[in-house]
C-alpha cells in the first residue's frame, strides 16, 4: 500500500528534482504519443527536441519564441508568488499589442525613436490596464481572478478581430483582415536575423524580477502574502495593494510581449498574433518554480516545444496541435510532481497491521 | 478472562461511586487500593517510534489499570501525543507492542481502537458549528443510528455522568465547556473501557474543571481506565492515582502524585529546576501606555465575537492580564489593539497618548507598541521563511534601518536576527534557518525576542506560553515582567490562570466580548475569576448566565 506522508518541511532536493522528473516523464510519454501517431518514437523525439538546436537559424528562432515567454513568465512568476492567479496573460498580450499599435495605425507620420518608446510604453499600459480589471473585481467584489482574467482573454481576442476587420483594416490591403504594415521606427530594431530588441527587454525583466523578489520590501511583501495571508496582515502589508500591484506588473509585461510580437516579428496587426504564448507562459512560471533563473530555463524549453512542434509538422506531417498537447502534458506532470516536494512516499506492506484486534 | 475482570470492577462500582463523587484528595488513593490487585487493562511494552532522526518514543513502558485515573505528564515534545496516537491507532509503532486485557493489540486505525473499547477526547474539538449536538454526534458514530433513539441515549448518558447537554442545541451557540461535554458524551456512547483525554481542562473555568473531575471519578469508579494528559500539576495531584512522566521520548518515572509536591513533579518533567518567576512590586506607575475607551466592534464573521464597550488602561511599569475562556473575544480584542482591525471611530485606542484608533498596525508599531499574537505559525511567523526574514516581518516599517529606500539591508537584518537569537537563548537557531525547523518554545522565544529587542513602550501579547515547555515559559514570563519594570506597559491575554497569577499586577476578565474592570491580582482568588469568566460582570446579559454550570 502506498501512503503519502506530509514532510515536516518542503524538501529542498525535490523542489529542484520534481520539475526535472516531470520533464523526463513528459519526454517518455511524448515518445509514446509519437508512437501512437505511427512514428518511430526515437526519431520523432530527435526531430522534436534535438534537431532544432543544431543550426544557427533555428537557435535564433528559439530566442524569438523565448522572448515573449520570458517576458510574460517573469510577470506571472511574481503574481503567482503572491497567490494571485493571473491566467489571462494572453488577453493582456493582445490588449498591449492593440494599445501599442495605435501609434503606427492612427499617427503614421510620427516615425522617430520616441514613437517607438511611446509604442512600448502604450503596450505596457494597455496590458496593465486590462489586468487591472480582474484585480479590481477581486478587491472590490472578491471575485475569483482565475475566472475573470481567463474570460477576458476571449473578449480581447474578439476585440482585436473586430478592429482588424473593421476600423483598423488596411484600406489598401485587398480586404485582408490586417492593419497597415509598420515601417521604420515603428518596428523594433533587429539584433540578429529575426531576433529583435525584445530579447534585451526580456533579459531586463529577468533581472528586475530577481531584484524585486530578493532585495525589495515590495517583493518581500509579495512572498509573505503568498505563503500566509494572515502573517502578511500582521506585517501590515495590504492584500489589496499587493493584488493590484502584481496584476499590473504581470499585465504590463504581457502587454510588452504583445507589442514586441507585433512590432518585432509580425510587422502589422492581424486577427491572431500569438500561438498561445500567454498560456504557455503559465507553464514557464510554474516549471521555473517562480524563480528568475528557473523562468529563464523554462522559457527556452517551452520555446523548444513550439519549434519542435513546427519541425515535426514539416518533417513527419504530425498535426500542429501536438505541440499544445505536449505542453499540456508537461504542465499536468509538473503539478503532479509538486506533491513530492511536500509529501514523502512510503510503502507499507499490506497485511502487516491487519487482524489481531479480534 | 478479560470479561470476568470487567464484571468484577463493575460490581465494585456502587461502592466506589460515592467516594469518587466527593471531590477530595483522599478518594483517589482509596480507588487505587481497591483496584490495585487487578491486572492492567492496557499495557504499553517497549514502544519505539521514530520520525526521521528523532525518536519520539524510545522504549516506552506504561500500564493502565481498571478504575484508575492515570496521568501522562511531560513537556511539549516529550512524546505524549505520539504515544497516545499509537494507542488510538493513528500511528503504528516501529517496535514494541501493546497488550489489551493481556492480549496483543495492534490497532490499524482509530475505528479499530474504538471497536476494541478505547475512546479519546481531543484537545481541539472537531465539531461542525452549524449543526446540532445530536447531528454532530451522529456524524462521528461508526454505524448508523435512528435520530430519536440517539437523542434519548445522549440525554441518558449526559444525565448519568453529570454532563448536562441539550441534543437539539446548535453547536455554534455552545460555550467551550459545553462543546467539550459534546466530545465526552460522543466518546461515552461507545461505552469505552479506556478513555484518553488530551489536556481537557485547558479551556475550562475552575468551576467547570471541578465538574469534569467529578465525572472522571465516576467513570473510573465504574472500572474504566482513564489516561489523562495534562501539564497542570495541581490537577494531577488532585485527581490522579498514578502518573507516568515522560521526557525526550522516554519514561523517566512512574509516581503516585499525591506523595510529591508540584515542584518535585515539575523537576522530574523538565529534568532540572524550573526557574521561579520573580515579580518585584511595580514602582510608581507612570502614564497610561495603552488606553482603550469604549471600544465596540461588530463580529468579523458568523462565528467571530463582537466587542462591547471595552475600556482598559495599562500604565508604564505594570503587567495587566486578561483572563477568559477561549472564544470569548480574545482574538477580536487582540486584532483591535494591534490594528489588524481598525476601530470604527476615533478616540477608542491610544498608544503613548497618540490616538491610533484609525491607524494600521505599522503606525501603531511606530507609536511604540509591539504585538505577539496567539498563533505562532502563519500569523506571528511564516514557517517557510528564514528567521532573518521573520524578523523583518514585524520590523520592516519601524525606523531602525532594516529597510532603506524600499530596499532591504540583508546584512543588517541578519545581524539583528543573530542578536535576538543570542540574547533570548533561542536554541538550535541561525538567521538562515527556517522558522519551521524550530521547536514551539524556541520559536516563541524568537518571536518574543524580536519584539523585546525593539524596547517597546507597549507590549500586547496573546497566549505568550501556549504550547511552550516549562523552561521556556518561565523565561518568557520573566521577560514580560522585566520589560514592564524597565518602563513599558504590558498586556497579557491568557487562558492559563497559573500564568496570570505569576505575572499580573492587575487582572481583568473577558467574557462574550465584554471586559470587566481590572482589579489588583492580590485581591482576587481563582474562584472570583471563575465567576467573572462565567459572565458575572456582563452588562448586556450579565447575571442571567446562559451557560449551565454542573
Amino acid at each position: 500500500m502506498m501512503v503519502l506522508e506530509k514532510r515536516p518541511a518542503p524538501s529542498a532536493v525535490w523542489s529542484i528534482a520534481a520539475p526535472l522528473l516531470a520533464l523526463l516523464v513528459a519526454v517518455v510519454l511524448g515518445g509514446v504519443l509519437f508512437a501512437a501517431l505511427g512514428h518511430p518514437p526515437l526519431k520523432a523525439l530527435y526531430i522534436y527536441f534535438v534537431e532544432p538546436l543544431t543550426s544557427f537559424w533555428s537557435i535564433e528562432e528559439l530566442l524569438v519564441k523565448a522572448t515573449p515567454l520570458l517576458l510574460i513568465g517573469c510577470g506571472l512568476a511574481l503574481a503567482y508568488r503572491a497567490n494571485v492567479w493571473n491566467i489571462g496573460a494572453e488577453g493582456q498580450l493582445v490588449m498591449g499589442a492593440i494599445a501599442g499599435s495605435a501609434i503606427p495605425i492612427l499617427l503614421p507620420e510620427w516615425n522617430d525613436p520616441l514613437a517607438l518608446v511611446a509604442m512600448l510604453a502604450l503596450g505596457m499600459a494597455g496590458g496593465a490596464a486590462y489586468a487591472a480589471i480582474p484585480a479590481m473585481l477581486k478587491n472590490r467584489f472578491n471575485t475569483n481572478e482565475i475566472l475573470t482574467s481567463l474570460m477576458l482573454v476571449y473578449v480581447a481576442g474578439l476585440f482585436l478581430d473586430w478592429l482588424v476587420r473593421g476600423p483598423w483594416r488596411d484600406p489598401m490591403g485587398f480586404n485582408f483582415p490586417k492593419s497597415v504594415a509598420f515601417e521604420g521606427w515603428h518596428l523594433l530594431p533587429v539584433i540578429s536575423g529575426r531576433v529583435h530588441l525584445g530579447l534585451v527587454l526580456a533579459g531586463v525583466a529577468v533581472i528586475l524580477l530577481w531584484l524585486v523578489l530578493s532585495h525589495t520590501r515590495a517583493g518581500f511583501a509579495v512572498r509573505v502574502q503568498g505563503t500566509s495571508a494572515q502573517a502578511a496582515q500582521f506585517a501590515g502589508f495590504s492584500a489589496r495593494r499587493i493584488t493590484l500591484g502584481v496584476m499590473l506588473f504581470s499585465g504590463a509585461l504581457a502587454g510588452l510581449a504583445g507589442i514586441g510580437e507585433v512590432a518585432g516579428v509580425i510587422g502589422h496587426l492581424q486577427p491572431s498574433i500569438s500561438p498561445g504564448y500567454g498560456f504557455a507562459a503559465i507553464i514557464v512560471a510554474v516549471l521555473g518554480r517562480l524563480s528568475p533563473a528557473g523562468v529563464l530555463l523554462a522559457a527556452l524549453l517551452l520555446a523548444l516545444t513550439y519549434l519542435g512542434g513546427e519541425a515535426a509538422q514539416l518533417a513527419l506531417g504530425m498535426p500542429a496541435k501536438v505541440a499544445q498537447a505536449f505542453q499540456g502534458l508537461l504542465l499536468f506532470l509538473i503539478l503532479a510532481a509538486e506533491v513530492l516536494v511536500h509529501y514523502r512516499v512510503r510503502w507499507h506492506r499490506a497485511g502487516r497491521q491487519r487482524g489481531s484486534t479480534a | 478472562m478479560a470479561r470476568n475482570r470487567r464484571r468484577t470492577s463493575e460490581e465494585k462500582a456502587p461502592g466506589a461511586a460515592p467516594a469518587g463523587a466527593a471531590a477530595g484528595k483522599g478518594s483517589g488513593t482509596a480507588a487505587t487500593a481497591e483496584t490495585a490487585t487487578d491486572a492492567p487493562l492496557l499495557e504499553v511494552c517497549g514502544v519505539v517510534r521514530h520520525f526521521g532522526m528523532l525518536a519520539a518514543n524510545d522504549d516506552v513502558w506504561l500500564s493502565l489499570k481498571a478504575g484508575e485515573i492515570h496521568a501522562l505528564l511531560g513537556e511539549n515534545g516529550a512524546g505524549k501525543s505520539t504515544l497516545v496516537k499509537i494507542i488510538y491507532g493513528v500511528l503504528r509503532p516501529d517496535a514494541g507492542r501493546l497488550l489489551l486485557h493481556g492480549k496483543p493489540f495492534h490497532p490499524a486505525s482509530p475505528a479499530q481502537a474504538r471497536a476494541a473499547g478505547i475512546g479519546m477526547v481531543f484537545q481541539h474539538f472537531s465539531l461542525f458549528e452549524p449543526l446540532t449536538v445530536a447531528e454532530n454526534i451522529a456524524l462521528a458514530l461508526d454505524d448508523a443510528h435512528e435520530m430519536d433513539a440517539l437523542k434519548q441515549r445522549i440525554l441518558q448518558v449526559s444525565e448519568e455522568y453529570g454532563l448536562p447537554l441539550d441534543p437539539d442545541a446548535m453547536v455554534a451557540d455552545l460555550s467551550v465547556g459545553e462543546r467539550q461535554r459534546v466530545e465526552i458524551v460522543r466518546c461515552l456512547l461507545a461505552d469505552p473501557r479506556i478513555i484518553i483525554l488530551d489536556e481537557p481542562t485547558s479551556v475550562l473555568t475552575p468551576q467547570e474543571a471541578q465538574a469534569l473531575f467529578a465525572t472522571l471519578k465516576k467513570l473510573a469508579a465504574e472500572g474504566r481506565g482513564i489516561l489523562y494528559i495534562t501539564h497542570r500539576l495541581e490537577e494531577v495531584r488532585e485527581i490522579c492515582d498514578r502518573a507516568t512522566i515522560m521526557r525526550h521520548g522516554r519514561v523517566v518515572e512512574e509516581i503516585t502524585p499525591s506523595e510529591h509536591s508540584a515542584r518535585q513533579i515539575a523537576r522530574l518533567m523538565v529534568g532540572a529546576d524550573v526557574h521561579a518567576v520573580e515579580a518585584p512590586p511595580p514602582a510608581d506607575l507612570g502614564v497610561p501606555a495603552l488606553h482603550v475607551r469604549d471600544l465596540t466592534l461588530p463580529a468579523d464573521g458568523p462565528f467571530g465575537t463582537a466587542l462591547f464597550e471595552v475600556s482598559l488602561d495599562v500604565r508604564i511599569g505594570e503587567v495587566v492580564a486578561i483572563a477568559g475562556v477561549a472564544g470569548n473575544g480574545q482574538r477580536a480584542l487582540f486584532a483591535a489593539l494591534s490594528g489588524e482591525r481598525l476601530a470604527q471611530n476615533r478616540g477608542a485606542v491610544f498608544i503613548m497618548g497618540h490616538d491610533v484608533s484609525r491607524l494600521g498596525i505599522n503606525a501603531r508599531r511606530q507609536a511604540g507598541a509591539a504585538f505577539v499574537p496567539e498563533e505562532r505559525m502563519g500569523h506571528a511567523a511564516v514557517a517557510e521563511m528564514t528567521l532573518a526574514e521573520n524578523l523583518l516581518l514585524t520590523r520592516h516599517a519601524v525606523d531602525d534601518g532594516l529597510v532603506r529606500h524600499r530596499f532591504i539591508d540583508h546584512d543588517r537584518v541578519r545581524a539583528t536576527a543573530q542578536r535576538v537569537i543570542d540574547e533570548y537563548d533561542v536554541r538550535n537557531a541561525a538567521p538562515g534557518r527556517m522558522a519551521s525547523a524550530l521547536s514551539g518554545g524556541n520559536l516563541q522565544k524568537f518571536i518574543m525576542g524580536r519584539e523585546l529587542d525593539r524596547r517597546p513602550k507597549v507590549l500586547v501579547v496573546n497566549q505568550p506560553t501556549w504550547g511552550v515547555d516549562a523552561g521556556a515559559a518561565a523565561l518568557i514570563r520573566q521577560a514580560l515582567i522585566d520589560l514592564a519594570r524597565h518602563g513599558a506597559g504590558v498586556l497579557v491575554i491568557s487562558q492559563d490562570l497559573d500564568e496570570i497569577f505569576e505575572v499580573a499586577d492587575r487582572i481583568a476578565v473577558i467574557s462574550r466580548g465584554e471586559l470587566s474592570a481590572a482589579r489588583p491580582a492580590s485581591e482576587l482568588t481563582r474562584e472570583d475569576i471563575g465567576l467573572m469568566m462565567a459572565g458575572a460582570h456582563e452588562q448586556r446579559n450579565g447575571g442571567d448566565s446562559r451557560r449551565t454550570q454542573a
